[in-house]
């Protein structure tokens, strides 16, 4: 264990930065997001979520696959390289890593995507444990402990002064290259136990964080799916894509070509299950109603995923949906009102 | 509010009406959802309170495809949508019984958490009968108070008035809360240099996500297919790879609602990244004001739009250059 | 003495013009041998109203520097009232890309009738000038579409 003042980070920042990219949360016109860090940027560790996840770093929202590049009669096609130089990543929280870990499923196994894959490798993740967790959180519904988040390094900042764990082998690694900030803190574990423990505590008093997630499960499909709920639920849905592009762990992705006049870029982004095209065919679409794409958001992160991820959910309990969607639609209305209908409460 | 839920039953019982649309409270104090109740019993569920933001005229377009009547809640505001809607024939006037409600000014959440309130518990001081000018939060982090003034949505500030433009029966009463000009914001703007004015919104959108949220909750963009859902034309409806793509997206979406456009203000207030789109709209309110005589959209059912109108005597489009 | 190699500023001009008069009147142009740069790109449109904005704007997404739309004068449209209906479309249009911060001058409207040839060639050296003092246009262009 190690620690820093709080007031030194800059130069901590300035440092990391001076060797590779540093990603970190970042006040932009008064939201905010993980960006790159700049000496200008005004860095903002306070905010608990920001308004999009930092899945951004690892799985943009948009990304470029190739480039066909027309000259006369002759086509030339130059893949996008993938990620070559090293990255860190400050500040995700607990339940942002626990989401990449569902994106792990989904990108790294066979078939691996390689951009992914790339900047997997070439990632390091420095997750802040949460101080104040907030009423739209429920991390711990899903496994997540937001007092001690799971990445390369973990740190916790308490009174001024941020400690630092290296977990991993690319934590150590990083330590290393910045050990001339950081003074060593073993004796002081007891100080970040006893910061765990109020945060446990808090989290405790929040009203989400004891949500049943019984009768969600792989084999829910056929009692789930056809359940008449759904028809009700989805009708305050405006079918926009905030919740799906807030979310740590939307992974469905669209691929489409840009005509740059002297060729094209095929490029793919964001998908949301929320847009009318989402998964269109030759054939039409898959899915002709909201109340069908509605169904498939919740289906997927609590049905379809576990079922083929030995039970894991994708779903984090970020709050991020909770906070940002235009009808106060959520997972956790979801989850509440299957349980309401089956007779017990949480 | 128990004054609504009791009309709505009334007129649920007396089959006048085969459902209702209002706002249904949530696990949060401050996430009402737009909802349907189609018996007594789930009225118990109905509230109406000062997060109820939600214009439920859009959704107005569905019911009209409904069965039977519906009965729906609309505030001051919400009725110029509803107006609106009713002149592009989206809805149906004969399947809307419309309870104009009261409205003392509704709270922005976002703005409630910038003043540093976390861990929400419970907020008193937004329920309609109360008179209050603060509202008293209790988190889990302790008793915060925020004045109801400092908290409101941006639209409210300039209000259009307390007057419901089209209704069957009204009930409650509302409060004045216009305390800005409705154009200051634009004139701040154009009092810019070109340059700042390009590098204001060019950090402002670039915020952009695609999530589309501020044209699905918007009444005046009621078209069946929208051009930016196309595939048959590259219009890119969901990256966000070039900060041009947002601009085009934003500045055609003001297009095609202007001189439609009611300024209720929906786009602003669902927008996760806090764009104040609002102002692509205003402008252009500003404009057909100045240009085309003063028009309010939603006023009436009947006038003719400044977009499908026109007189020999029209500014030519150089006008925009040579007034500097 | 040596030839230097001069890169000169050659700007992308899009020109709307309506089938009725305008487009006549850049064939009388031609036809009487009154000049224009080669740099303006006509489009025909079969009246000014069919001019959509995402026409103007998709122009300058995919590089060009100017945009012009040339219909028929108020009054004698083709089918009596397009083009009101466009003078209205394109001031406001034009007041939004000021109002974004777009220099002023990228985008104009001309009124220019079939038997105008004269008109038509003078409004297009001049167009072709006021670009070529504004230079080239990276506000709206997007950069994908960079050669």
């Amino acid at each position: 264990m190690y620690k820093i003042a709080k007031d030194d980070l800059n130069s901590l920042f300035r440092l990391i930065a001076s060797g590779q990219e540093l990603y970190l949360p970042e006040n932009i016109g008064g939201q905010v997001n993980f960006a790159p860090w700049s000496e200008e940027a005004e860095v903002d560790l306070d905010t608990l979520k920001t308004v999009k996840s930092p899945k951004d770093a690892f799985f943009p929202q948009s990304e470029n696959l190739y480039t066909v590049k027309r000259d006369g009669k002759k086509l030339s096609v130059e893949p996008e390289k993938l990620k070559e130089q090293s990255f860190v990543v400050f500040g995700m929280r607990a339940c942002d890593t626990a989401g990449l870990k569902v994106l792990d499923r989904v990108f790294l196994s066979d078939p691996v995507d390689t951009f992914y894959a790339a900047r997997r490798a070439h990632g390091t993740v420095v997750a802040l444990a949460c101080h104040e967790p907030e009423e739209s959180c429920f991390c711990k519904v899903f496994g997540v402990d937001c007092a001690e988040p799971e990445a390369d390094v973990a740190a916790w900042i308490i009174d001024g002064t941020l400690y630092w764990k290296p977990v991993t082998e690319k934590g150590q690694a990083l330590t290393e290259s910045v050990k001339e900030l950081l003074e060593p803190a073993d004796d002081e574990a007891g100080k970040v136990e006893a910061e765990k423990d109020a945060v446990r505590g808090i989290r405790e008093q929040l009203p989400y964080m004891n949500l049943s997630l019984e009768g969600w499960n792989g084999d829910a499909l056929a009692e789930k799916f056809d359940s008449p709920l759904w028809e009700e639920l989805y009708k305050p849905c405006l079918a926009c894509g905030t919740c799906t592009f807030v979310c740590p762990t939307c992974q469905c992705y669209d691929i489409k070509d840009y005509d740059t006049g002297h060729g094209v870029q095929r490029y793919r982004c964001w998908d949301s299950c929320m847009y009318s095209d989402f998964t269109m065919m030759a054939h039409g679409n898959n899915r002709t109603s909201q109340m069908q794409r509605f169904r498939q958001r919740f289906m997927h992160k609590l049905v379809y995923f576990p079922a083929n991820n030995d039970g894991m959910y994708s779903c984090v309990g970020c709050g991020r949906c909770v906070e940002k969607c235009p009808a106060s639609l959520n997972i956790v209305k979801v989850i509440k009102s299957f349980q309401d209908q089956g007779g017990e409460k949480a | 509010m128990q004054e609504l839920i009791n009309r709505a039953k009334e007129l649920l019982a007396d089959n006048t009406v085969a459902r209702v649309l209002g706002w249904r409270a949530g696990d949060l104090p401050y996430d009402p959802e737009p909802a349907y109740f189609e018996t007594e019993d789930a009225l118990k569920d109905f509230v109406y309170n000062g997060f109820c933001g939600a214009n439920l005229s859009k959704y107005m377009i569905e019911a009209s495809k409904l069965e039977g009547k519906t009965l729906v809640f609309l505030k001051p505001c919400d009725t110029y949508s509803f107006n609106q809607l009713l002149k592009e024939h989206r809805v149906d006037r004969e399947k809307a019984y419309i309870i104009g409600v009261g409205c003392k000014g509704k709270l922005d959440i976002e703005k409630i958490r910038k003043q540093g309130v976390k861990g929400i518990r419970g907020i008193s001081g937004a329920e309609m009968t109360d008179d209050a000018d603060v509202l008293t939060i209790d988190t889990i982090y302790g008793e915060k108070t925020c004045a109801y003034q400092d908290v409101m949505l941006g639209r409210c500030h300039v209000c259009k008035g307390k007057e419901h433009k089209v209704y069957d029966e009204l009930i409650g009463e509302s409060r004045e809360t216009t305390d800005a000009e409705r154009f200051a914001e634009v004139e701040a703007i154009e009092a810019m240099s070109p340059q700042e004015r390009f590098a204001y919104f060019k950090k402002e959108l670039s915020k952009c996500i695609r999530c589309n949220a501020c044209r699905n909750v918007c009444p005046a963009c009621s078209c069946r297919k929208c051009v930016f859902d196309s595939n048959k034309f590259d219009s890119s409806q969901k990256a966000n790879a070039d900060s041009f793509e947002e601009k085009m997206f934003h500045i055609i979406r003001a297009f095609h609602v202007a001189g439609r456009c009611t300024d209720c203000g929906e786009c602003s207030r669902v927008c996760p990244q806090g764009i104040p789109l609002h102002l692509f709209n205003r402008k252009f309110i500003k404009e057909i004001d100045q240009l085309y005589g003063e028009y309010q959209a939603g006023e009436d059912t009947e006038s003719k739009a400044p977009l499908t109108d026109y007189t020999f005597e029209d500014a030519e489009p150089s006008i925009i250059g040579e007034r500097g | 003495m040596s030839i230097e190699a001069k890169e000169e500023f050659r700007p992308k001009i899009v020109a709307f013009c309506c089938n009725w008069c305008s487009y006549a009147g850049a064939d009388l142009a031609g036809s009487s041998r009154l000049g224009y740069p080669a740099d303006v790109k006509i489009i025909r449109v079969p009246c000014s109203c069919r001019v959509n904005p995402m026409f103007i704007l998709r122009a300058f997404e995919k590089g060009a520097d100017g945009v012009i739309m040339c219909g028929c004068h108020p009054g004698d449209c083709h089918y009596s009232t397009g083009n009101y209906y466009a003078r209205r479309r394109m001031t406001l249009l034009f007041s939004m890309l000021d109002f974004i911060g777009v220099e002023n001058g990228r985008t104009r409207v001309e009124w220019v009738s079939a038997a105008e040839g004269a008109r038509f060639s003078d409004t297009m050296n001049d167009f072709v000038e006021k670009i070529r003092s504004l230079g080239k246009n990276v506000r709206l262009e997007d950069l994908r579409c960079r050669s």
